[in-house]
């Protein structure tokens, strides 16, 4: 097996057409497969969404559509393909897919590397074309050997005569079986039979990242390059009054100086002159459009919007009546603030414009929406423009924006060399699209029998979908500020709140401060689940019951979370005596198709209020596993993260601005603070659901209630500080 | 002209004494697998060794390295228990800061052949990794510390 990403090999991509290809068409409709030979005739308006070549030197080559950034989806879709396809995983060679319609994910109709989406998207699809492939080969050997096919059995990239014993390589029979129709329904294997999913694979990525050899966007070297810094404006819809240009260009190396919409660029043959001409450039920037805007000023803001009657998303039963009716009713606020995805390579890109071509080198979770802009910007027709995806240093969303593109190739029009920007940590902060803000209120009520019957809800949060694609929601209702809590009737993310209360309610208000915002590992499912499950913790408090049967009650209709419940109960000593200052708390949710529940395990200092979380237990429920141990990788990392933006994130704002500059003051968690994760994967039948987001999602709750448990302070606002800790004792 | 020996060869660089190591390592000698990520010294994924040492070589301005011996990840033998306990334990997730990461577990060993868990944190909580990957780091270095004691080497 190889893959693609050395330096040497970054250039090259395209599969040569020789061999047996295919091709997989999603429609609405289902799969269509076709090889290669017969693409010409595929139907008009099918969309090719994955293809392997198996040319006749006996290498499978394999396109990635997804971006790889740590999560190990360049191993686990070769691993799908190869396994249908009876391959030996050593004859594969993995490329990385150019930006091109043929690899936009079914589910999101782009590519994408978000939603959790990329395996649950191209799971079904890339086991028929494997499957197909495989019968192809099969039929191509029997006709070679003049027998029936049921004499013939594929075995580790080789079909065996089982009479004779003879072999032929895939390799050999590429080209007759090139020829042959494609079976459109190809007998896929039993999960018995899967040589490579469920089993873990050693992920293709790490040799290299070990190695220190592999290419992220940042490690772009090309003949000629300049380097690009930006003046940022301090303060949102800043404008600039002046800036000294004179200065810039004196700087030994600097060439230009160029402004961008979102800063003032300075260009320069190394990076630290560009760096030194960014310091003489001296920008002098008008106060903005919200000068008054503080951190303090910014929460005020969400909890305001609480007042607003909103947009109602969601009414079932009567809530007013059930909640005039209820024994007892209780209501709470919470305040989740901007947290930044603080990836560790800052954000960067390389734009090489010439004439008649553009190349732009990116660590892009977005290569649809990246060949878009720099199609638009580089002003070329879109099949000059080529985007060659690096692997990225984290992702988390932030990627998914293409600013650093126009950037780029603003720059490298301005110099007709080829660019690379880099941004700066204070830059990399500054200009973040952040994880919204968002405050909640809850009222609820609980029958005779201490059970929950009416849930009213209410949410403000900045809208995502006007300030990442410019798009006014309809209604007033932005989905994705939603998920967690509800979601579109026919959305593919199922990411609905999965308690079945009888009377329940979801009121949207967007708030109109100029925060940018954007989806954050879990878009706001995170944060939503922080509000929902320490209400619910909150309410079994009231009824006076234990939180985990608590939960149970209200998901009588939901075999899947109740099943996830139970296994995390079981596995996390749920129930058994902890000294004293520890508690435990439970918290699940349901997301991009996968129900996590968590117990997380902490202790409280007294005396400080500092929180020490030390164990967390994990039931994960995503259907099918393809590989087992990146699984496991995924949610310690998710868990780790949660504990993060848990414990310690919080973006300061300041003068209209952002004020937090860079680790310092932003404050991640580190070493000692990562807790021991468990991982219990639940066996199941469901359909196959996503896994790099939701082991964040129930996380800040599940922290939350084991601080009430341990302590009986409850603490409604993120993070929960040693501050917040020690005040929320008090009131105890 | 600034006159740097990085593993183990010697590199005259037209640079100012006052740029920092971590861009003199990249931008002018092409060793690109020390990484940039905050710029002072907060978060390790620059981490290199200057004479066996663990630093943070944004911090570090290039004059001040003269003469003395730089080690990169790329200066590290593929072999190095470090890089292979990293492999086995599956450490990596997006990779950008493990680089510093291990170079600072080299720079931890090469000090401690046997640290407890206590040295580990206290060599180890300077580092940032975004990703998560704490608890495997963990079994990473322990991975490789068996590795060191089987085979008699050292860091």
């Amino acid at each position: 097996m190889k893959t693609s990403m050395t330096r040497r090999k970054f250039l090259k991509g395209s599969l040569a057409a020789s061999g047996l290809t295919i091709v997989a068409y999603v429609t609405p409709l289902g799969t269509k497969l076709v090889s290669a030979a017969g693409e010409a005739g595929a139907a008009e308006g099918f969309k090719p969404s994955a293809f392997f070549q198996i040319t006749p030197d006996n290498v499978i080559k394999v396109m990635v559509p997804n971006s790889e950034m740590g999560q190990g989806v360049r191993t686990a879709l070769p691993m799908i393909i190869a396994d249908e396809l009876e391959a030996d995983w050593d004859q594969l060679e993995i490329l990385q897919a150019p930006a091109a319609d043929e690899f936009k994910n079914p589910i999101l109709r782009n590519q994408l590397t978000v939603a959790s989406a990329s395996v649950r998207g191209f799971y079904a699809p890339l086991r028929q074309a494997g499957a197909a492939g495989r019968a192809m080969l099969l039929e191509a050997a029997a006709k070679e050997w003049n027998v029936p096919v049921s004499q013939c059995q594929a075995e580790k990239g080789t079909i065996v005569n089982l009479k004779s014993g003879k072999k032929l390589t895939y390799g050999q029979l590429s080209l007759k079986a090139a020829k042959l129709p494609v079976p459109q329904a190809p007998t896929l294997k039993k999960e018995s039979e899967f040589r490579y999913m469920g089993k873990s694979m050693p992920r293709v990525d790490i040799p290299e990242k070990v190695s220190g050899k592999a290419v992220f966007g940042s490690d772009i070297d090309l003949p000629d390059m300049h380097y690009a810094v930006l003046a940022r404006p301090p303060a949102y819809g800043a404008k600039h009054l002046s800036f000294d240009e004179k200065a810039a260009m004196a700087v030994k190396g600097v060439k230009k100086v160029v402004p961008t919409p979102r800063g003032i660029a300075v260009v320069a043959e190394t990076l630290h002159a560009a760096m030194k001409g960014k310091e003489a450039v001296n920008v002098k920037w008008d106060k903005g459009t919200h000068p008054q805007m503080d951190t303090a000023s910014v929460e005020e803001n969400f909890i305001k919007d609480l007042e607003k009657p909103g947009a109602n998303v969601v009414t079932r039963g009567d809530v007013q009546k059930a909640l005039g009716d209820a024994q007892k009713t209780y209501e709470a606020t919470y305040y989740i603030p901007c947290v930044s995805h603080a990836t560790m390579e800052t954000q960067t890109a390389t734009a090489d414009v010439r004439a008649d071509r553009c190349d732009v080198y990116v660590p892009t979770q977005g290569q649809t929406l990246n060949h878009m802009v720099a199609t638009k910007v580089s002003g070329l027709p879109p099949e000059k423009v080529h985007i060659h995806t690096t692997f990225l240093g984290c992702g988390f969303g932030r990627r998914a924006r293409p600013d650093q593109t126009i950037e780029a190739i603003i720059a490298s029009k301005a110099v007709g060399k080829p660019v690379k920007v880099v941004y700066t940590r204070e830059e990399d902060l500054q200009t973040d699209f952040f994880r919204s803000a968002m405050a909640h209120r809850i009222k609820a009520g609980l029958d005779n029998r201490n059970q929950l019957v009416v849930w009213d809800h209410k949410v403000s949060s900045s809208s995502l979908l006007r300030m990442n694609a410019g798009k006014e929601p309809k209604d007033g209702i932005d989905w994705y500020c939603l998920w967690g809590l509800w979601d579109t009737p026919k959305g593919p993310n199922k990411a609905r709140m999965t308690y079945g209360f009888p009377n329940f309610s979801v009121n949207l208000v967007l708030s109109d401060l100029p925060i940018p915002v954007a989806p954050w590992r879990s878009v706001q499912n995170a944060v939503n689940a922080f509000a929902t499950e320490s209400f619910m913790d909150e309410m079994a408090h009231l009824a006076g019951k234990d939180p985990l049967s608590f939960r149970l009650e209200s998901l009588t209709h939901d075999m899947r979370a109740s099943r996830a419940l139970k296994t995390v109960a079981l596995n996390s000593n749920w129930g058994m005596p902890l000294p004293k200052g520890w508690g435990r708390g439970v918290a699940q949710h349901r997301s991009f198709g996968t129900t996590i529940a968590e117990v997380a395990e902490v202790s409280v200092d007294a005396k400080s209020g500092a929180i020490q979380v030390h164990r967390v237990d994990v039931a994960v429920d995503c259907g099918p596993v393809v590989n087992p141990d990146p699984l496991e990788a995924q949610i310690q990392g998710a868990v780790t993260m949660g504990v993060s933006t848990t414990l310690f994130e919080e973006v300061q704002f300041a003068n209209g601005g952002v004020a937090t500059a860079n680790f310092d003051d932003y404050r991640l968690v580190r070493m000692s603070e990562a807790p021991e994760v468990h991982v219990h994967v639940v066996k199941s039948n469901e359909d196959i659901g996503g896994i790099g987001e939701p082991g964040i999602m129930p996380l800040a709750p599940a922290v939350a209630n084991a601080v009430f448990n341990a302590t009986g302070a409850r603490v409604r606002r993120m993070p929960l500080t040693p501050e917040r800790v020690l005040a929320a004792m008090k009131k105890a | 002209m600034i006159s740097l020996t990085v593993n183990g060869k010697n590199y005259n660089v037209d640079a100012p004494k006052d740029m920092s190591l971590l861009w003199v390592l990249r931008d002018h000698l092409k060793l690109f697998g020390t990484k940039f990520s905050c710029g002072i010294g907060e978060c390790g994924s620059c981490t290199v060794l200057i004479e066996g040492e663990a630093k943070r070589s944004c911090e570090v301005a290039a004059g001040d390295a003269e003469g003395a011996e730089i080690t990169t990840i790329e200066g590290l033998p593929e072999n190095h228990p470090v890089k292979r306990a990293w492999i086995q334990e599956q450490v990596v997730q997006c990779g950008y800061c493990q680089p510093g990461v291990m170079m600072q577990v080299v720079g931890l060993l090469a000090q401690n052949k046997n640290p407890n868990a206590q040295d580990i944190i206290d060599a180890m909580d300077d580092l940032i990794c975004r990703c998560g990957t704490y608890q495997r780091m963990k079994k990473g270095i322990e991975t490789a510390i068996q590795i060191m004691r089987k085979e008699g080497t050292v860091a």
